[in-house]
């Protein structure tokens, strides 16, 4: 709910504390996500159980095998979910199998996957566990599943949906077995389930809390109706549960072997061994780490339907074995835009960045985010509050991934004792295609291209990043294959996977490349598109050490012609990047358009062009030290273009024969080297001249202005129209912004007024 | 004793410095900002990242927009490496983006016994074997 201050209640006695809780159990209206669940990430105590199994003793040789057994099962049932999952997502290995303890803990996540399930899950279970177990409507029984996927009660964002089982022996929950699976289309206010337009948390479609679908073992059909109802694709929606279903029952099947075998009590006792286990792990590794802060801000561009700035700002403490990640500074949410996330999701995206870039090695399990403190304000942006739209929380999320990151490089630098190599940001935005509409073969459909799967890496001191290998969440991911994609969806990949020159982080190890994609559907009654990123005005992320970060990134779009026409004509004319087409304008007739990333479903035409790029990876180290003879092979190759060779890389070379100028190349860094001295300003007085007290006025900036304060900065709209506040965020008004169109109708009414007055011309018009 | 923090930075335990990594130049006091000790250039983003796309004919173009971000390039003013760059908004007060407790390092680094120049590698695997021999430090 929206924040109200409500004067402190009075205190009460036992007995009429008592009679308070009595009218509010028997007068609830609904149940809502509970803070208390929902603000914890940290494991819960040994229950009884656990304490019985554990005190019988412990085999770390046989709690391994059992571990491995766990393993083996899980990638099992994650093998299940991916070759026999009807949402693209499941194709290409967003999704993830998990066993839980009787409490929720994760213990062990399947190998492949998306490792940011592993601290997010925990949440609905408790809410199973706390509310549905003892209500005599729900309960829990064998064989029962509860579906799940509104990110207010613990999920990465709502297009993945869960199947949650329980493990019962002898009538008790020992362990809980789950799959996620990133389904796409939910029902939203755009097809695909992440819809950068919604404005309202009812845009965001589906928001399942978590709820019994199976009942000992059989699929609720009047539920199962409803949900098909309220998607765009039916099909999908039960393709995808009965996968689910069936993956999780064969893990199951497998854990009851291991507990026949091993009996109920080792087995209870090896979840919850590596759960602390992990825990303890995780302690005794940050107190290697230099004790200090280090601080990582960063700023994103857009609402995805105006530009903006707004901050993410974050502090990494480490004092002994206590580390804090403070979120304080950054911006508040935005109560009409889709950018906003649940502090969960944004906690599950560090996670990912902790256990696949910090400790890779260690067992995936909630414990291993559980020791470190985080400092979080509700009602900011990477905080959001219940009544905020949350569409596209990935904005915040995933810059929740960077903060951990790209931190990270400074954090473990000096400790001798690491389990992941150094390096730069890698890329943090989801640079694909969503689609929706109805397909060739007349279902209707919504979802999205693989290519977010095509993140650009970082790179690392001694190695470039690699081009286009894998999304921030999944480290095995697949990109597609897109020819596969065409039986199904009515639209071709014109230009598929080819790298756009120049797209690299700079440095002496350049961070990844990226590729572009240009679309155009056909022979369909109604189709469109959209895109769902930011970064086109302000890069997404940074370079490290003295390297640079990635550049920003365009929608280009070739309006009102049929392309497909004119290449059918003349074949020769089917030579397409977005640097000719836009260049050139070699269609005829088209209207060529730019706009940043934040595109609502768009109504695509046959033959229509859109284009975009994927990112790049962050550069590392200095580019004036980067080895010679390598940016000579990128010239050659065609990854960068002459110029950038000689102002970026200060190299000389015969553009005839691709040979390295040794002596000129000497010299020209000696001059950028002179340069740059010549150029540079002693620190303080660089400050005093670049630092201002407040954002540029015409600026919408959200966020801390500077880092030593405690107030926000943000342009709230009133009656009088934009407005700078600077205050706490507690104090600071509502924050929505206005219709784009209704700011553009006045300012195009306010031109022909002007324009009437310049030219005498008196209009009668009537209100 | 040093301890190698960053690619270009080192701390001198013994006399409390932020030294440069590559010329050995003083950085100032190592319980402090690094920065304070470099030199600044606030450089126009578009001529990093430059746009792919006609910037006469389109808003959106490959670059970043200057109104919106700039690049901050922090030299060593001994030997005028790029030790660190940073992505700001117009105005925005630089960050101060690493502070160390220099006591607590030097109990850490007594504890361990070992010289942190020969000890601290970029990270576990092959690859690093193989190239850590060709960096300085």
């Amino acid at each position: 709910m929206t924040a109200v201050h409500e004067p402190a209640a009075a205190e009460l006695n036992p007995q009429e504390q008592d009679w308070v809780d009595q009218f509010m159990d028997e007068t609830t209206l609904f149940l809502g996500p509970d803070p208390e669940i929902m603000r914890n990430h940290s494991i819960c105590s040994r229950t009884e159980l656990e304490e019985e199994c554990i005190a019988e003793g412990i085999d770390p040789l046989e709690i391994d095998r059992i571990r491995k057994r766990l393993a083996g099962a899980l990638d099992e049932g994650y093998e299940m979910c991916e070759a026999m999952g009807a949402a693209p997502g499941a194709k290409w290995g967003d999704l993830t199998t998990a066993i839980y303890t009787a409490s929720g803990d994760v213990t062990y996540l399947s190998c492949h996957g998306v490792i940011a399930f592993s601290a997010i899950l925990h949440h609905p279970i408790r809410y199973i566990m706390k509310y549905w177990r003892d209500e005599p409507t729900v309960g829990i029984h064998a064989g029962d599943g509860f579906i799940h996927n509104d990110a207010r009660f613990g999920n990465v964002h709502n297009t993945d949906q869960s199947m949650i089982m329980p493990v019962i022996r002898d009538d008790k929950i020992i362990a809980w077995v789950a799959a996620t699976i990133h389904e796409g289309e939910n029902g939203a206010c755009e097809p695909g389930g992440m819809p950068s337009g919604s404005e309202t948390p009812f845009d965001d479609g589906l928001r399942m809390s978590p709820f019994k679908i199976v009942e000992r073992g059989r699929l609720r059909r009047d539920l199962l109706t409803f949900l098909q109802h309220s998607v765009r694709d039916p099909k999908l929606q039960l393709a995808d549960l009965k996968v689910k279903i069936g993956a999780v029952q064969r893990i199951m099947q497998r854990i009851d072997k291991i507990v026949d075998e091993v009996g109920v009590e080792t087995f209870v006792a090896a979840l919850r061994i590596t759960v602390e286990d992990v825990e303890a792990e995780v302690r005794r590794r940050i107190r290697e780490l230099p004790d200090g802060t280090v601080r990582f801000n960063q700023f994103m561009d857009s609402t995805l339907k105006e530009n903006i700035l707004i901050k993410l700002a974050c502090s990494i403490t480490v004092e002994g074995e206590k580390m804090t990640i403070d979120l304080r500074g950054t911006g508040p949410e935005i109560l009409n835009r889709a950018i906003n996330s649940p502090l969960c999701s944004v906690k599950s995206m560090m996670m990912q960045a902790i256990l696949a870039f910090w400790w890779p090695d260690l067992p995936r399990c909630t414990s291993a985010m559980s020791p470190i403190e985080i400092i979080s304000d509700e009602h900011t942006w990477a905080d959001a509050g219940y009544d905020a739209p949350m569409g596209q929380s990935l904005q915040a999320s995933f810059r929740g991934f960077s903060a951990l990151q790209s931190s990270w490089a400074k954090l473990q630098f000096a400790n001798p004792e690491k389990f992941s190599n150094v390096i730069a940001p890698w890329f943090n935005q989801i640079n694909t295609f969503l689609w929706g509409g109805v397909t060739q073969h007349g279902d209707q459909v919504g979802n999205l291209c693989a290519d977010l799967n095509g993140m650009p890496g970082g790179a690392k001191p001694f190695l470039d990043g690699e081009d286009a290998v894998s999304p921030l969440f999944c480290a095995m991911a697949d990109t597609a294959e897109q020819e596969v994609m065409e039986e199904e969806v009515p639209f071709m990949q014109l230009v598929s996977k080819r790298l756009v020159r120049d797209n690299m982080g700079f440095g002496k190890h350049t961070g990844g490349m990226g590729y572009e994609m240009i679309v155009a559907s056909e022979g369909t009654p109604l189709w469109g598109f959209m895109t769902v990123t930011s970064g086109a005005k302000f890069s997404s992320i940074y370079g490290m050490f003295g390297g640079y970060g990635c550049g920003t990134y365009p929608l280009a779009r070739v309006k009102g012609v049929n392309v497909f026409d004119i290449v059918r004509k003349d074949p020769s004319r089917f030579d397409l990047s977005i640097e000719k087409v836009m260049n050139d304008r070699p269609f005829e007739g088209g209207t060529y358009l730019t706009d940043h990333m934040g595109l609502q479903f768009d109504v695509a035409k046959d033959g229509e062009l859109y284009m975009i790029a994927q990112g790049a990876g962050g550069g590392y180290g200095d580019p004036l030290q980067r080895d010679p003879q390598a940016v000579v092979r990128d010239i050659e190759l065609d990854r960068i273009s002459p110029k950038v060779a000689r102002e970026i890389f200060a190299v000389a070379y015969d553009p005839q024969t691709f040979v390295l100028d040794v002596e000129g190349t000497e010299a020209l860094r000696a001059k950028a080297r002179q340069e740059r001295l010549r150029r540079g300003k002693p620190y303080a007085q660089f400050v005093e001249e670049f630092a201002t007290p407040e954002p540029p006025k015409d600026l919408l900036y959200y966020g801390s202005w500077g880092d030593d304060t405690d107030e926000l900065t943000a342009t709230v709209f009133d009656i009088d129209g934009p407005k700078r506040v600077t205050a706490p965020l507690d104090q600071l008004p509502i924050v929505m912004i206005p219709d784009r169109r209704d700011l553009k109708v006045a300012a195009l009414e306010a031109r022909i007024r002007e324009l009437e007055d310049k030219h005498g011309e008196v209009v009668h018009r009537k209100s | 004793m040093r301890i190698p923090m960053t690619e270009y930075l080192i701390i001198d335990l013994d006399t409390e410095r932020w030294v440069c990594r590559i010329c050995s130049q003083d950085l100032g006091d190592a319980r402090g900002n690094y920065k304070e000790a470099t030199l600044v250039y606030d450089r126009d983003p578009r001529e990093i990242h430059q746009p792919i796309i006609d910037p006469e004919r389109y808003e959106y173009t490959f670059s970043p927009d200057p109104g919106y971000c700039r690049i901050l390039e922090y030299y060593c003013p001994g030997c005028a490496t790029q030790i660190e760059t940073e992505y700001l908004p117009p105005g925005h007060p630089p960050t101060v983006d690493m502070v160390w407790d220099i006591d607590a390092l030097r109990a850490q680094w007594q504890a361990r016994g070992t010289d942190p120049m020969t000890v601290v590698t970029y990270g576990p695997g092959e690859d690093v074997q193989r190239h850590t021999a060709h960096t300085h430090g």
